[in-house]
């Protein structure tokens, strides 16, 4: 079985995110980080391989990018990928969901997977839905938001929240999974992962090579438009108490409940 | 210039979601807008009466698809691209929830066709629609619009509210799909099971909300012990409630309940947008979290910085004592 993980570099957590004004985009300058939800489908993966119901044969991370992308692609290697496939291009730069879904497909349908991984939102752009444009696109089946998966080498059953209570749905393989952060708690790559990940396999892709159309990715190809970003409505400002002395903070509280007829 | 189509969700009983309803609702008041109308998608054995009652709000056809199942999203993918495509529909709208989000990103890529997630707000602008959605935790507000038609709207939780009494009662048309190859390879094996007792939490005045920053499952008493000094019931975030710490009962946000007590009182809860979306309309928010970075600070009308293990039980000692006397 070949397991793609698709992952992702986005803004460090610690560091101010913003949007550029001129390009209507995010600015994606300063520290970055391996997305962490994408952590939790490489580490889902490794479980996989280690259970051994199912052959893994090869694990492959995968990421759609600009040339710092490959730090993301050198931890995602770290954490257990066996080796990893770059896709980056100027003519990618400003892609929408429809546009990257279909590019990460057709660079997916360059590898043949048998499971697609990857997290359910990343970190900077709080969508749920990447995992399941990628799975129309290859005519795969697909979950999203998974914290469940048993996987044989036919098909997986897996488990999640959905809007009346816990879903268990069986799925034939190959398909396309996000997982959800209550999957698995992701290893800490060794010192020896984190230095030997430079060494593994790395390909680099431009559009042509995997097919993808120009006239159906970057901003031209892309079907949404950002006319406008605005501040969000005012809001008072909370009150912030830092809690020096218990016994004050607590009166502090009690003050503030009592003020508002909640006691 | 074609009509607006909502997916209507409904469990295994038969009854319609709110957010699907809220959606309806919406999708009435914008076609009103660019004068075209709202229709909605149904799947499985819903009863005519049923599917034409979805008329009180606002829509003025139902389309049924009586073979495809409910609960999973490739089905209706299908489903809905054939009456986007048949029937020239200019805009697919979602209320909040995990299916809305699936079955949109299906159709983006079905149709080629822009989409929109987490949209708070859509309004009408030179005949077309344009989407509001809130980025970077709240920090800034895109509108976004689209370049073709479809396009596709997936609204946040709660984002659209429930109107009643427009309309009427909608025509409802029999579809008949044929699913593709990859969409009957997911099978539902049990739906909607109920995890943990049941707690009611919509009821209550207060609540004290349970996250992470509790630390291990146990350190609920300390929520339970505050709850009852106050005299209100206890909730808890999807992180503590998938992880078994909790009953899914008490869960709030995305794939949870939604309240709007008096008080909520967020105890080591960081405030995702995942959980903000189902408790932000309560009246007064207090937050204690160790992170002074939280997220839920930003929307806390009170926020304490520290730790939840020492300032829990005295508060509760404190809220005791201030109410015996």
């Amino acid at each position: 079985m070949k397991i793609c993980c698709l992952v992702k570099e986005v803004p460090d957590a610690a560091v101010q995110k913003r949007i550029d004004q001129n390009t209507k985009r995010l600015d994606r300058s300063g520290e970055k980080n391996l997305n962490p939800f994408d952590t939790h489908g490489i580490e889902a993966a490794m479980q996989i391989r280690e259970e051994g119901k199912a052959e893994v044969d090869e694990i492959v991370a995968v990421t759609m990018g600009p040339e710092s992308a490959v730090r993301a692609l050198h931890k995602a290697v770290a954490l257990g990928a066996d080796r990893s496939v770059h896709l980056t291009d100027e003519a990618l730069a400003g892609s929408d969901v429809c546009a990257t879904g279909y590019a990460l497909a057709k660079t997916l349908e360059s590898e043949q997977p048998d499971l697609v991984l990857l997290g359910q939102q990343s970190d900077d752009g709080e969508c749920y839905t990447i995992g399941a444009v990628v799975a129309d696109h290859l005519k795969m089946p697909s979950l999203t938001q998974v914290i469940k998966i048993e996987a044989d080498a036919e098909k997986l059953v897996c488990e999640r929240q959905a809007e009346y209570g816990y879903d268990t749905v069986e799925v034939q393989l190959p398909a396309v999974i996000s997982v959800g952060d209550a999957i698995n708690e992701p290893r800490y790559p060794s010192l020896k992962a984190i230095m030997g990940a430079k060494k593994k396999p790395l390909e680099t892709h431009a559009t042509g090579d995997v097919g993808i159309e120009a006239d159906r990715v970057g901003e031209q190809g892309s079907k949404t438009q950002v006319l406008a970003i605005n501040p969000p409505p005012e809001k008072e400002a909370g009150e912030i108490i830092e809690d020096e002395d218990t016994n004050e903070t607590v009166e502090k509280v009690v003050a503030w409940l009592d003020e508002r007829k909640l006691l | 210039m074609g009509g607006i189509l909502v997916y209507a969700l409904h469990d295994d009983e038969g009854n319609f979601n709110k957010n699907s309803l809220g959606a309806i609702s919406e999708a009435a008041k914008l076609a009103g807008e660019l004068g075209t109308e709202a229709a909605a998608v149904v799947v499985g054995e819903i009863a005519d009466d049923a599917c034409a009652g979805l008329g009180a709000h606002g829509a003025a056809k139902v389309y049924r698809a009586k073979s495809a199942p409910e609960g999973l999203a490739q089905p209706i993918v299908d489903v809905m691209a054939k009456v986007i495509e048949d029937e020239g529909f200019s805009y697919a709208l979602f209320g909040g929830g995990l299916l809305g989000f699936e079955i949109g990103a299906g159709l983006t890529a079905r149709l080629n066709a822009g989409v929109t997630m987490e949209v708070t707000e859509v309004k009408a602008q030179d005949g077309k629609l344009v989407a509001e959605r809130p980025v970077l935790q709240d920090s800034a507000i895109v509108d976004v619009g689209y370049v073709d038609e479809p396009g596709i709207i997936i609204g946040r939780l709660n984002a659209f509210d429930v109107q009643e009494g427009g309309g009427g009662t909608a025509e409802v048309v029999d579809v008949d799909v044929e699913l593709s190859e990859w969409s009957t390879k997911a099978k539902m094996v049990t739906r909607g099971e109920q995890r943990g007792e049941e707690i009611n939490i919509e009821d209550a005045d207060i609540l004290v909300g349970g996250g992470r920053g509790l630390g291990e499952a146990d350190n609920f008493k300390l929520a339970e012990e505050l709850a009852e000094a106050l005299g209100g019931a206890v909730a808890a975030t999807r992180a503590v409630v998938d992880a078994g710490w909790y009953p899914y009962s008490a869960q709030i946000g995305q794939t949870g309940k939604t309240v709007a007590p008096k008080l909520y009182l967020a105890a080591g809860i960081s405030g995702a947008i995942q959980h903000k979306v189902g408790m932000q309309s309560s009246e007064n928010i207090l937050a204690i979290n160790k992170d002074p970075n939280a997220p839920i600070f930003e929307f806390a009308d009170l926020g304490v910085v520290g730790d939840l293990h020492k300032i829990l039980p005295k508060l509760t000692e404190a809220v005791k004592a201030k109410k015996g006397g």
